[in-house]
């Protein structure tokens, strides 16, 4: 266990290296075109392994984008020109915030539809519960006589 | 009783939906170049470096545009259906050689200047296809992989159908089975021959 923890541990200390390592040599040139990208390679995954942002991925593509996004912005092109570009090329897939439209209204709209119906669900049972407990009307006092009476010939043996 | 059948019901179908999803292949995402032009290139040729080909070359016939690089490894696998398909020679197969030494990852690519990268690269790209068979009518060099961004490239083989007024029509990604051919390309290739 202790010896997985500490491969866990390497892993994640050497890919937080490698990343800032990578950001350093880049931010050196131009800070503010660095930032751009930056801000620009977190909103677009990348393809290869669809989990990560560009700015996250070291895989090739990613890195082909990232320098491709570098020579946009260096061209003048707005943060909006530049992720119409991604789109153009690889779809609304590219954007980890798709926009909401037909294709992508389940995407959006499942999750609070998932809540609505557990909410629905939810009131019924709580509903039905409250009529079943109403329900059970208290004992009358012939049967309360006939419960105690039972109750104490068990405790009598 | 009832509420059970609905909990079952409910769970069958969530069994379904990721039934569903575990069959669906995530490599697999929509082109949206699809029904669009295809995005104009000027390549060097792999056979004669001093000329370049683009899809205006093309114009007036369906043809196959194929991404492929010796490093490739599912491209190995394709490659035969693709010799094959181009024995009869009825539709034409462009290749691009995406990133042959770039792409490699074997390389250190710091220290090699870009006659070095580009004379490497024709010459890897030839000796591939000399060993394993060319299917190409030509092959286009994409040194440095920028067509492939235009083109979505992102994950080598991929294949495009190309109609004859330059409008993608279909993208394969991945390697092109005997299936996906007859399945799919073919019928395809037909329709826009009409």
């Amino acid at each position: 266990m202790k010896r997985w923890l500490m491969v866990f541990a390497l892993c994640v200390a050497s890919t937080a290296g490698l990343a800032s390592e990578i950001n350093e040599a880049a931010t050196a040139a131009d800070p503010v075109a660095e930032k751009r990208l930056q801000g620009l390679s977190e909103e677009l995954r990348c393809l290869v392994c669809q989990n990560q942002t560009i700015a996250d991925s070291n895989a090739e593509l990613a890195v082909d984008l990232r320098r491709e996004i570098r020579g946009l912005i260096r061209a003048g092109k707005s943060d909006a020109e530049i992720i119409d570009f991604m789109v153009v090329r690889y779809g609304d897939f590219v954007l980890y915030r798709p926009p909401v439209k037909g294709i992508t209204l389940l995407l959006w709209g499942g999750p609070l539809a998932l809540l609505v119906i557990g909410l629905i669900a939810l009131q019924r049972y709580l509903r039905r519960r409250a009529a079943r407990l109403a329900d059970e009307a208290p004992l009358s006092a012939d049967d309360a006589r006939r419960a105690d009476a039972l109750l104490k010939e068990s405790d009598d043996k | 009783m009832n509420r059970y059948y609905w909990i079952v019901g409910a769970f069958a179908a969530l069994v379904a939906l990721l039934a569903v999803g575990l069959k669906l292949n995530p490599r697999d995402v929509p082109s949206p170049l699809v029904g669009k032009p295809a995005p104009a290139f000027s390549l060097p040729v792999l056979a004669e470096p001093e000329r370049t080909i683009g899809p205006k070359d093309m114009q007036g016939q369906v043809w196959l545009l194929n991404v492929w690089a010796s490093w490739c490894v599912s491209c190995r696998q394709e490659h035969p259906v693709l010799v094959e398909f181009s024995k009869n020679g009825k539709v034409p197969v462009i290749g691009l050689n995406y990133k042959e030494v770039r792409g490699d990852g074997g390389f250190d690519m710091g220290k090699m200047g870009a006659d070095e990268e580009k004379a490497l690269a024709f010459k890897r790209a030839a000796q591939w296809l000399a060993q394993h068979g060319d299917p190409y009518r030509l092959t286009a060099m994409d040194l440095d992989g920028r067509v492939g961004i235009d083109y979505g490239v992102y994950g080598v083989p991929e294949t495009y159908v190309i109609d004859k007024t330059g409008i993608i029509r279909m993208k394969h990604t991945g390697p092109i089975t005997p299936d996906v051919l007859s399945a799919k390309i073919l019928p395809l290739v037909a329709e826009l021959n009409k």
